[in-house]
């Protein structure tokens, strides 16, 4: 009976329907579990207001069409035309530096006409690990050290350019996007002790190149209660919304940190807090699972695509998507420094909501467009 | 190198390579899982009494309605503390908006005075929970109250609220007595419980008013209400409500205190009445008073300084903390203590010259009259107040069975029960002269202490509590102003050997004797106060002329008073009737020259407190009875 159950189970995930919408439809389940998951936090979080709620269904309804559309694109278009989207973004990079507008003291997007805006560091984590694989994909792997470096100078760039803008938790998504292609692509255990070793280093000059509020959230971040009532308030807030969330949470709807707004940005950045503090240690525990279900889905995924290329961006990406979420809950929970990185589908708002559920469809087009399974 | 490779790739190894690569990253995955897993572990279950706590810390605040104060009355119910409803205009500053924006909407409604923007914008700044109210403008008129309720639906953070404030109907003449409320001030805070203040608009500074504090302010109402984080109250989840303060009842006569600080005219000085049967004081008159109300909510710099700088010293104290030369009222305690320890008698005879010389050719210690009084004995020495009987008998007693004997009257002490800041005056002695002047006690240091001069001082507290033992004939109350706290005694009964005590003479007869001298103080034709003869009831007094050093803080007067300081500070103590005593007074006209007018003003009250019988003006006091 379970092994007939099994069976009908994988026949039903590989029914040739899926393949002919190039849909991943164990892709597709893991998603929609994280992202209803999400909205019901987001309901708690956002001060019980339904509008939030729909705005962000909204948002999700397009990101998944911008999924299940990518989704048709074969892997082979998306190589070619690799090289060409990182050439224009780059440009765009450099006119965000140039005529960019933002807030805080942080040039993020472009002005198009007719109000809109756009971040063009957004798209850039995607194609940072499509530029990767390409530059892989007709070169014999693991790689030699001159095609090491030519990769570092390609992540470099960009990733530099972001974090000049300033903005550090997107540079750090682009620039280990393209690491990662880059160790998938084999690169040489000499090379990443080297790297380990040579981190203090890094660690030193990035120091110094760092404006004085990103400084100061490193400094918040090593002892919050220095200031407790400025910069500190969000992380202390954040792990006492945590800690006194217990084993099983006060119950949905009932966290008195998340609900007399004592967390700040609880329906965004910290919309785990609002998890931790209602639903406990089990709740988040259960949350994590929906993430790894996601993960291990891409890696799997990744680890049979057709090619090269397909593979490191398969992969890149899906590890990625993990440090996104990794990085957010390691930030709210207080082991590291506030970024401002999303927790990623289940976080308000964003234009991260669109690229994550974009890069969700490549993943799905490098899956179903194989020529044989 | 690479061209060659190109051509045989291997391309199963390298999908191999990558795979490899790809389950590190899962490990590495889990791994990472692993260590948020264990934060969240760290956090949740560890750490979780600890942030338990920090959560309702957050969220739970205790917020304190004071309690309405408790009365003050006389002893007839009259009330001198009362509490009155004042309307306030208050605001609350997180919906007000600017300061600018409010001036721009008050001002066309209402009248608002530079000052009070001022105070409006320090309180600011001040520490207070988030939407707590300011007040802007207290005591609204009934006209400008009705104007701004008019038009409060339009002015946000805006509202009126109804306060209760201190109110003394009375006034100046016991702005000693009672005493008076005032802001409460960082220090004061260091003292209470700050919680319990918290929200209470004054506390006791003075008098009553301070030593009675703790039960007048009463307990006040504490909620515990959910607040969120802009310190906005949600919700209440305990409620207790606050006990009212207990009433004070005094032994104060209203009417006869305000009838003595009338009958002080023009002078300053002090008048004190005490009850002999119970220590209870009937009126503690120190003059110039003011006015207590300017301190309850705060009182302004110009109206302090005003104060502060009045050479006539109304905030000084004199009842408490003045200190007098006690003169000839000192004389019925000096004979008491000569008897006592042997140095005089009632038989024995005297000769009154002009003067006393302890040597042949020594310094003259003058009789108030010159040509002397001629041969007497111990009661007429009282009776006409005999200098010289005393500069002997002082000489030979010497100071230390004077001390030993004064101080059991009070003298030397602070006494009062009931009210803070008394000075103890000074009863010299040997060791406190070689302390204070590294000199040893002279023969006529004690000649000058016989008369109640010299390094003798005491306060108008001291001396009244003495001729209220020697009316109630030896039995001596330390003074005290609340006669009940809540409808029960301040002082519990096994705390007598506090509040009296019994002086024994070797002889009891001396007592009446002395009494009888005092008596004859009025109805001898030669005695110093037979002024207030004609009496129904029977008077036993003693005049005394201060010479003067005037207050001890003589150092504020200035040579334009000099005329004035020239004469002597005139004296009276008496009680009333002399032989079932219902009130003992002392009298002090500062300057005011012979003792006639401190007689009258003891005759005066005798008349009105023994007979109920004060002028019409007084009857006004009635309508303040509760």
């Amino acid at each position: 009976m379970n092994v007939s159950l099994y069976r009908r189970l994988i026949a039903f995930t590989n029914a040739r329907l899926w393949q002919l919408a190039h849909v991943d439809i164990l892709l597709l389940l893991a998603l929609l579990l994280l992202m209803s998951g999400g909205l019901f936090v987001l309901y708690s979080a956002s001060g019980q207001d339904i509008a939030t709620v729909e705005r962000q269904m909204l948002r999700l309804g397009v990101g998944m069409a911008t999924c299940l559309a990518l989704a048709q694109l074969p892997p082979k278009y998306m190589r070619r035309a690799s090289p060409l989207l990182f050439v224009i973004l780059v440009a765009l990079l450099i006119a965000v530096l140039v005529a960019g507008v933002g807030a805080k003291g942080a040039q993020r997007w472009l002005a198009l006409p007719g109000g809109l805006r756009f971040q063009p560091s957004e798209i850039m984590k995607i194609v940072m690990p499509m530029m990767v694989a390409w530059y892989f994909a007709h070169r014999p792997l693991p790689p030699s050290l001159k095609e090491i470096v030519t990769v570092l100078v390609i992540i470099a760039v960009p990733s530099l350019m972001v974090a000049k803008q300033p903005d550090l938790g997107t540079a750090l998504l682009v620039g280990v996007s393209g690491i990662f292609a880059l160790f998938l692509a084999g690169l040489g255990w000499r090379y990443i002790l080297g790297a380990a070793a040579a981190a203090p280093v890094a660690v030193y000059s990035l120091w110094h190149v760092m404006r004085d509020y990103q400084k100061q959230r490193v400094l918040t971040f090593l002892d919050p209660e220095s200031d407790p009532l400025g910069s500190g308030w969000n992380i202390i807030q954040s792990k006492t919304a945590i800690g006194s969330g217990g084993v099983y949470g006060k119950g949905w709807l009932e966290g008195t940190q998340a609900q007399l707004n004592f967390l700040p940005e609880s329906h965004t950045d910290f919309i785990i807090a609002v998890l931790a503090e209602e639903f406990g240690m089990l709740g988040c525990v259960l949350l994590m699972c929906a993430y790894l279900l996601v993960i291990a889905r891409g890696l799997y995924i990744a680890a049979y695509a057709e090619d090269n290329y397909a593979r490191l961006l398969a992969g890149s990406i899906t590890l990625t998507f993990f440090v996104y979420m990794f990085v957010n809950i390691g930030m709210v929970s207080g082991i590291l420094p506030v970024v401002g990185v999303p927790l990623p589908l289940v976080s308000y708002g964003g234009t991260s909501i669109i690229t994550i559920m974009a890069t969700f469809g490549i993943l799905m087009s490098i899956q179903t467009h194989k020529r044989a399974l | 190198m690479g061209k060659h490779h190109q051509v045989f790739r291997n391309y199963r190894q390298e999908q191999r390579l990558t795979q490899r690569r790809l389950i590190v990253a899962a490990l590495l995955v889990l791994l990472m899982m692993g260590i948020l897993i264990s934060r969240l572990f760290y956090l949740q279950v560890m750490q979780y009494d600890l942030y338990q706590t920090k959560a309702n810390e957050n969220r739970v605040m205790l917020v304190t309605e004071p309690p309405p104060r408790g009365l003050i009355y006389d002893r007839n119910g009259i009330v001198l503390a009362d509490n009155r409803a004042i309307h306030s205009l208050t605001v609350i500053p997180e919906r007000a908006g600017s300061i600018e924006e409010l001036r721009k909407k008050l001002d066309p409604v209402i009248d608002i005075k530079e000052e009070e923007w001022e105070n409006f914008r320090a309180k600011l700044k001040e520490y207070r929970r988030p939407y707590q109210s300011i007040t802007l403008k207290s005591q609204l008129s009934d006209v400008e109250w009705a104007k701004v309720s008019v038009d409060l639906y339009q002015l946000d953070g805006v509202q009126v609220e109804a306060q209760l404030t201190r109110y003394y109907p009375f006034g100046e003449a016991f702005a000693h007595a009672v005493g008076y409320v005032g802001r409460i001030t960082a220090k004061d805070l260091e003292r209470v419980d700050k919680l319990a203040y918290q929200g209470a608009l004054f506390i006791g500074k003075t008098g009553i008013e301070e030593y009675y504090e703790q039960a007048l302010f009463g307990k006040p109402g504490l909620s515990k209400v959910e607040v969120n984080a802009r310190g906005r109250i949600m919700s209440e989840i305990e409620r207790q409500n606050p006990t009212p303060g207990e009433d004070v009842q005094l032994y104060l006569d209203a009417r006869l205190q305000q009838y003595a600080f009338d009958l002080l005219g023009n002078y300053k000085g002090s008048v004190i009445a005490i009850d002999p049967n119970t220590g209870g004081i009937l009126a503690m008159v120190s003059k110039p008073g003011f006015d207590p109300n300017l301190f309850v909510r705060g009182i302004s710099v110009k109206n302090y300084a005003r104060l502060r700088n009045d050479k006539r010293l109304p905030l000084f104290n004199r009842a408490l903390r003045g200190g007098y030369p006690p003169a000839s009222t000192i004389k019925p305690f000096m004979a008491l203590a000569g008897l006592e320890y042997g140095f005089s008698s009632w038989q024995e005879s005297y000769y009154a010259r002009g003067y006393y010389q302890i040597n042949p050719n020594g310094r003259r210690y003058r009789d108030w009259k010159r040509s002397g009084h001629g041969w007497i004995n111990l009661e007429r020495s009282i009776i006409e107040s005999v200098d010289t009987y005393y500069y002997q008998l002082a000489h030979k007693m010497g100071i230390t069975p004077i001390h030993t004997f004064l101080s059991k009257f009070g003298f030397g002490k602070e006494l009062i029960l009931d009210l803070h800041g008394a000075s103890r005056g000074l009863l010299p002695s040997n060791e406190w002269k070689k302390a204070r002047y590294k000199e040893p006690w002279y023969p006529g240091d004690s000649v000058n202490v016989g008369i109640g001069q010299g390094f003798m001082v005491a306060t108008p507290m001291q001396i009244a509590a003495a001729t209220s033992a020697l009316a109630a004939r030896g039995h001596m109350y330390n003074p005290r102003m609340a006669m009940s706290v809540g409808g029960h005694s301040p002082f519990l009964e096994d705390e007598a050997s506090i509040t009296e005590h019994t002086i024994k003479l070797k002889d009891e007869r001396n007592w009446q004797r002395m009494v009888n001298a005092m008596k004859k103080v009025i109805t001898d034709s030669l005695g110093t106060g037979r002024r207030l003869q004609g009496t129904e009831y029977s008077i036993a007094g003693k005049t005394g002329t201060g010479q003067v050093f005037s207050l001890q803080e003589d150092q504020e007067y200035d040579a334009e008073s000099l005329d004035k300081r020239l004469h002597d500070h005139a004296l009276f103590i008496g009680f009333a009737p002399a032989d079932a005593p219902k009130i003992a007074v002392f009298a002090i006209f500062e300057n005011g020259g012979s003792s006639s007018k401190p007689a009258d003003l003891t005759k005066a009250l005798f008349d009105a407190y023994l007979y109920d019988d004060y002028p019409d003006r007084y009857d006004y006091f009635e309508e303040w009875r509760r």
